[in-house]
């Protein structure tokens, strides 16, 4: 990426995407008032949607979970400048790993063995779903984006036809397994609070969260703390400098897929584990997608992924409140705030650079001068 | 006189008339990238007809001088003047209409399409191309029998070599009707034929009126045709000569801004045993072309052996499959007594375990990877070392602890292990590679390209260790297409031509005549 040499990090990392942000919400203010309704006030109801009513916060860090994994997904693959589009297949196949583990064992196993299993089930098949574009980019020379997006459309197909033809619970109509058995699950964070003796409205917010962070920490740790992701740096940066240092280009290619693949398997957790309790159709609503966005807003890196989730998580939830609110606003409204969001902080992020600088130069490069 | 002839394309070369004083003149340039200071107050003066050389080390702002005038950058303050007049020189384009050619250090041509087509490009005529091609290929014909630039129009440009490709570039350049040409390192790529060759076309378009600006780091190539000369250094010009009145000593001193040492001592041969012994390579590069064809040679300990030839005769591909780069398709390669075949796993890794160690020609592609910060590159191919981790892990202390040492040892400016080897110059990316390969304790030694692009006061001390290295039993391959620098610094010299050993000397014996007669490969011994 085109990092500036000329002005400082805290500019480039901490104040440009602020003022993309703010863009952003300036071009959606103007829409709203378009349409005849007030930005401001709109804006209010979208952060009070997000982190004030009851539930808001459980709801918005729900999403964010969602976005963590995927976002991560998106990230590591970049470090060995892989762009994995696949995160919505992945995280599709990664249900179908959750729904299995527990529709084979739940009758059998005690209930916490079964979530174990289950979780390993998201990551296995995910990661599956990753290896194999891996695989054909690193053996076969076809080339990742194209793979991965027609992977996402095979998921989408495997998926719509196992749940009409074969693990559809019996006797009705729509698409989706039958209810896992009661124990298995992660625990929604509002009864936990509960058994702790604490009040907390309710929201789908569950463990998977928790796990989330986990995985964020661990993720910092294995790319700039070990081996392995020391050479997917190197790989990422130069290939034909990591062919030098004595890299195996097409392993490290594969492996870095599994892993990527894996992270995005994880939203099934949240989502099947943690909400619905069975596998239904079309449960990943984007998040693969919208978890590129987010790896590109937070750089790739663990921390402004997750900051970066919060956010996109607040649109989310703050964007279904003002559907709720406004006659006017309907979802699409929403879908375009967080589209502008994208187009700022993503396909735009670098627009502000040039003018920033010249900015900076002007009141803090005149040394050079005298 | 026809000045006023100044229809597109149709320019032809007039001398200029005899009250004009100068060709170019900037006065008073400054150009800022940020804090840096490219080019500082520089005031340039070049009578016409005549060749002007500009010397300096890398990033002493030649180059950024010359995309000033040539319409790439737009200086901060300073004026421009063409033949006297004050001229404002925005962009490549208005610069060609001003009639300023520029032949880049690396080609700009299409290497698919044919000379004719390679000059026409951007300047085709009309919308259909056969007029256009009858023209231009009339003109060609002038140009060439004028300057004795024979070309063959209808040739493939990846088909002729590289000496022919420039000639290209300068037609290029004279076809839109240039009067003034700026030649950036044009020698690099040539054998010294083809460098005479370059000369003579230079010579006669001097006679000819043309005003020409060499950017070059050959002393001597300065000393051989210009006949005026500025150096530069840290973005300024420190001195201007008339080349009859200097030598290569002063400019040179000039250059560094102190006394330097051009020739290298070297210590005492002392041939330790076999460590190397390349027998009956062979290969295959993907197109199916034999890039080496049954290459053999040995290497003892102490000992340097170098590889001369023009650049793309296999030496790159050598280095390579030594290094384990490349699989090793034909033939055997012995390491210290361990042989290695074909069948055989060979890889970096493999290589590195045998006590191979590979300074890549390309510091820049392989030797480093350039947005990491000098303590990750200064382990870079060494990171699975148990010094640097522990398991799975990297030992983050121990490399910072290793990088300071390394970067003062080895005088790698600045002395930053957190800094990114990307922002480094070129002579201090190179001493970074050198030390980290020194550092690991080789058997053997692959330098390819140790001072490409690398200024004086680096080399100086890149040499030196190299010397050291020598005298500490390490074997060394050097290969260059730098022949002093083959001649002063090796014991022993093969030259390869077309993928095969086309002869071998002692140093002490070598001329750079007979290794230039074998390295354009007229001459076997």
């Amino acid at each position: 990426m085109s990092d500036s040499n000329i002005i400082p990090k805290w500019l480039s990392v901490g104040v440009i995407p602020l003022i993309n942000l703010f863009l952003a919400f300036c071009v959606s203010g103007l829409f709203i008032f378009f349409i005849g309704e007030n930005p401001l006030k709109a804006i209010s109801v979208m952060i009070k949607g997000a982190f004030y009513y009851p539930g808001a916060i459980g709801y918005t860090l729900y999403y964010t979970t969602n976005f963590i994994f995927t976002g991560l997904a998106v990230a590591l693959a970049f470090h060995a400048r892989l762009f994995n589009i696949g995160g919505e297949g992945q995280a599709y196949v990664g249900g179908l790993g959750v729904g299995l583990v527990c529709l084979i064992f739940d009758q059998h196993v005690v209930s916490f063995l079964v979530t174990i299993l289950a979780i390993l089930g998201s990551v296995i098949f995910g990661a599956i779903w990753g290896i194999i574009p891996g695989y054909l980019q690193a053996k076969r020379g076809s080339h990742i984006v194209i793979t991965t997006i027609m992977f996402n459309f095979i998921a989408a197909a495997l998926m719509v036809y196992l749940l009409v033809n074969v693990i559809i619970e019996p006797g009705q109509m729509s698409p989706e397994t039958r209810d896992f058995a009661s124990g298995v699950g992660l625990v929604q964070i509002h009864i936990l609070a509960k058994y702790l003796g604490l009040d907390m409205a309710m929201s789908p917010l569950n463990l998977s969260f928790i796990v989330a962070l986990t995985v964020s920490v661990g993720f910092w740790f294995l790319v700039w703390r070990t081996k392995f992701g020391y050479e997917v740096r190197s790989l990422g940066h130069s290939e034909t400098a990591a062919i030098y240092a004595g890299i195996k280009v097409s392993s490290t290619i594969i492996i870095v897929m599994a892993i990527s693949g894996g992270l995005a398997g994880l939203v099934a957790i949240n989502e099947l584990l943690g909400v619905h309790n069975k596998l239904l159709l079309g449960f990943t609503a984007g998040y693969g997608f919208t978890g590129i966005a987010v790896a590109l807003m937070g750089r790739n890196h663990p921390f402004g992924i997750f900051l970066a989730s919060l956010l996109f998580g607040a649109l989310y939830q703050g964007g279904t409140e003002l559907d709720f609110e406004f006659s006017s606003i309907t979802r699409e409204m929403v879908l375009l705030i967080q589209g502008l969001i994208i187009l700022f902080s993503g396909a735009l992020a670098y627009m502000l650079n040039p003018l920033v600088e010249r900015v900076y130069l002007k009141y803090y490069g005149n040394y050079s001068n005298a | 006189m026809k000045t006023n002839e100044n229809r597109r394309g149709n320019e032809t070369i007039v001398s200029l008339p005899p009250y004009i004083k100068s060709a170019i003149e900037l006065k008073n340039i400054t150009k800022r990238f940020g804090h840096v200071v490219a080019n500082s107050d520089v005031n340039l003066k070049v009578n016409p007809g005549t060749i002007h050389g500009i010397v300096g080390e890398n990033g002493a702002g030649k180059s950024t001088l010359m995309n000033i005038l040539f319409g790439l950058y737009k200086p901060d303050s300073g004026m421009i003047y063409l033949n006297d007049q004050a001229v404002d020189v925005n962009s490549p384009e208005k610069s060609i209409a001003l009639g300023i050619g520029m032949v880049h250090q690396h080609f700009m041509l299409v290497p698919t399409f044919t000379v004719l087509e390679n000059v026409m490009l951007g300047n085709e005529g009309s919308m259909f191309l056969k007029s256009g091609e009858e023209f231009v290929l009339n003109r060609l014909k002038g140009l060439s029998k004028n300057y004795g630039l024979d070309v063959d129009f209808e040739a493939i440009i990846s088909d002729i070599p590289v000496g022919m490709q420039q000639r290209v570039e300068i037609l290029k350049a004279l076809n839109r009707g240039a009067k003034i040409l700026i030649l950036d390192e044009p020698t690099g790529v040539l054998t010294p034929q083809e460098t005479i060759g370059l000369f003579d076309i230079l010579r006669s378009l001097r006679e000819q009126g043309v005003t020409i600006i060499l950017i070059t780091h050959k002393l001597k190539e300065i000393m051989s045709i210009t006949d005026t000369v500025s150096v530069m250094r840290g973005g300024k010009v420190v001195a201007d000569f008339s080349t009859e009145k200097t030598s290569p000593e002063e400019l040179a001193e000039n250059m560094v801004g102190r006394k330097v040492l051009l020739s290298i001592k070297k210590p005492s041969l002392k041939l330790g045993k076999k460590v190397l012994e390349v027998k009956n390579v062979s290969h295959e590069s993907k197109d199916g072309v034999n890039v080496l064809k049954d290459i053999s040679f040995d290497l003892k300990e102490g000992e340097i052996l170098g590889i001369a030839g023009v650049a793309g005769n296999g030496q790159s591909e050598l280095l390579d499959i030594l290094s384990g780069i490349e699989t090793l398709q034909r033939g055997q390669i012995t390491v210290n007594d361990k042989t290695i075949v074909p069948s055989q796993e060979w890889n970096s890794k493999k290589a590195r375990e045998f006590g191979v160690a590979h300074v890549p020609e390309d510091r820049q592609k392989r030797g480093l990877v350039l947005p990491f910060y000098n303590y990750e590159n200064s382990i870079l191919g060494y990171h699975r070392n148990e010094e640097y981790s522990s398991g799975f892990l990297m030992d983050k202390r121990k490399i910072l602890n290793f990088v300071d040492d390394l970067v003062k040892n080895f005088d790698v400016r600045p002395r930053s292990s957190s800094i990114s080897s990307g922002k480094l110059s070129g002579g201090n990316q190179q001493k970074l590679v050198l030390a980290r390969e020194i550092e690991s304790n080789p058997k053997i030694l692959l330098v390819g390209q140790p001072t490409r692009g690398v200024d004086i006061g680096a080399i100086e001390r890149i040499y030196e260790d190299l010397m050291k290295l020598k005298s500490k039993g390490t074997a060394i391959l050097l290969v260059s297409v730098e022949l002093d620098e083959i001649m002063s610094l090796s014991d022993r010299i093969v030259v390869m031509n077309q993928g095969t050993i086309v002869g071998e000397t002692n140093s002490s014996d070598a001329t750079e005549l007979d290794l230039g007669k074998m390295m354009s490969g007229l001459e076997q011994v």
